[in-house]
């Protein structure tokens, strides 16, 4: 299916949020996810079902003032 | 080596903490994350600041490579507590939408509240700050709101939950330093009680010390350490320079006058009654 991860289209076979974050190598990197703008905490993910054309935003630490 | 005080007063320094919803700090220096020439000397710089507190994003991860992951195990080799902010949120639901995604990744319920409002300034839209402070603090958050010196603003912040003010000296980047000191003093003056931190416009030593000698209880900068031609002196030297105003704000400044007066006694003054050549 399609659905756009951090605003770029992307064809995945991930069925959850969980899945799709191996999929995309992010391992045990430490992020933090939102699904169509509501945010997903880390528990929920395993259990956050994807369809075509979600937004998916994954955002990591970064500097920050 | 990080910073040690060289103020003489160890008693009362060693009395002199900070407390933010219930946590004690001994530094009132705040210190942002971005910016920095690389990130040992971004290491440098925070230690050298002495801060135990600095500030941290989310942001998407860019490139290829992991730059988050090795940016969180930077910071969290510092040893420091972190605060994550809701930069450049423009709305209420950004806002509180980053600020759980920052809890889940940081695991604080501490965040710097931003909703900004325009762009030449990047100040806050206070209506928007207000509510979304109402919400996060509902929901278990310990919101530091970046405000105006705006009472009114204050108060309803306040009232939404808040136990920390931060209003801006001047904005984000300018390095302007205290743009409004007598609107500063007069919220020192109204909220005694309240921790007050000067957060974004500070660009020397200098602007900070006069934060601390009107009472003010932190500063929050990250850019006039960042954008030094030497950031690890300059963190140093913001340092001193907090430790100097805080001082100097407990020693009781004296008040000053429009007319001179002398300060070497008058009475036996050479020459008195002596007709001048």
């Amino acid at each position: 299916m399609q659905i756009s991860v951090n605003g770029k289209a992307h064809e995945v076979q991930a069925a959850t949020l969980a899945t799709l974050l191996a999929e995309l190598d992010y391992g045990d990197a430490t992020v933090a996810t939102a699904l169509n703008q509501a945010f997903v905490r880390a528990t929920d993910r395993k259990t956050t079902a994807l369809k075509d054309g979600d937004a998916v935003e994954i955002l990591v630490p970064r500097q920050g003032g | 080596m990080p910073w040690k005080s060289s103020c003489p007063d160890k008693a009362a320094e060693m009395t002199d903490t900070l407390s933010f919803y219930g946590e004690t700090l001994t530094s009132r220096l705040l210190v942002g994350t971005a910016l920095y020439p690389s990130p040992a000397i971004l290491a440098d710089a925070i230690r050298a600041s002495g801060a135990e507190v600095v500030t941290v994003s989310l942001r998407r991860e860019s490139g290829a490579g992991r730059a988050g992951e090795s940016f969180w195990s930077l910071i969290r080799n510092l040893g420091v507590r972190v605060l994550p902010n809701t930069a450049g949120c423009r709305t209420v639901k950004e806002a509180v939408t980053t600020a759980e995604m920052a809890r889940d990744v940081f695991g604080t319920p501490w965040i710097k509240l931003e909703v900004i409002g325009e762009d030449d300034t990047l100040q806050p839209d206070v209506f928007g700050l207000v509510e979304a402070a109402r919400i996060l603090s509902r929901d278990g958050f310990n919101v530091f709101p970046y405000t105006t010196e705006d009472l009114v603003v204050a108060e309803k912040l306040l009232a939404a939950g808040c136990e920390v003010l931060m209003p801006w000296g001047a904005p984000i980047g300018t390095g302007r330093g205290l743009n409004n000191p007598y609107g500063l003093k007069a919220m020192r003056a109204h909220f005694p009680g309240v921790p007050l931190v000067v957060d974004a416009g500070i660009g020397t030593p200098s602007h900070a010390a006069a934060a601390m000698e009107l009472g003010y209880d932190a500063i929050l900068l990250n850019t006039a350490i960042a954008k030094a031609g030497d950031p690890v002196a300059m963190a140093k030297a913001f340092a001193l320079a907090l430790d100097a105003g805080r001082l100097g704000y407990r020693a009781g400044p004296m008040e000053p006058r429009d007319m001179a007066a002398p300060s070497t006694p008058v009475i036996g003054r050479a020459f008195t009654g002596v007709a001048r050549a």
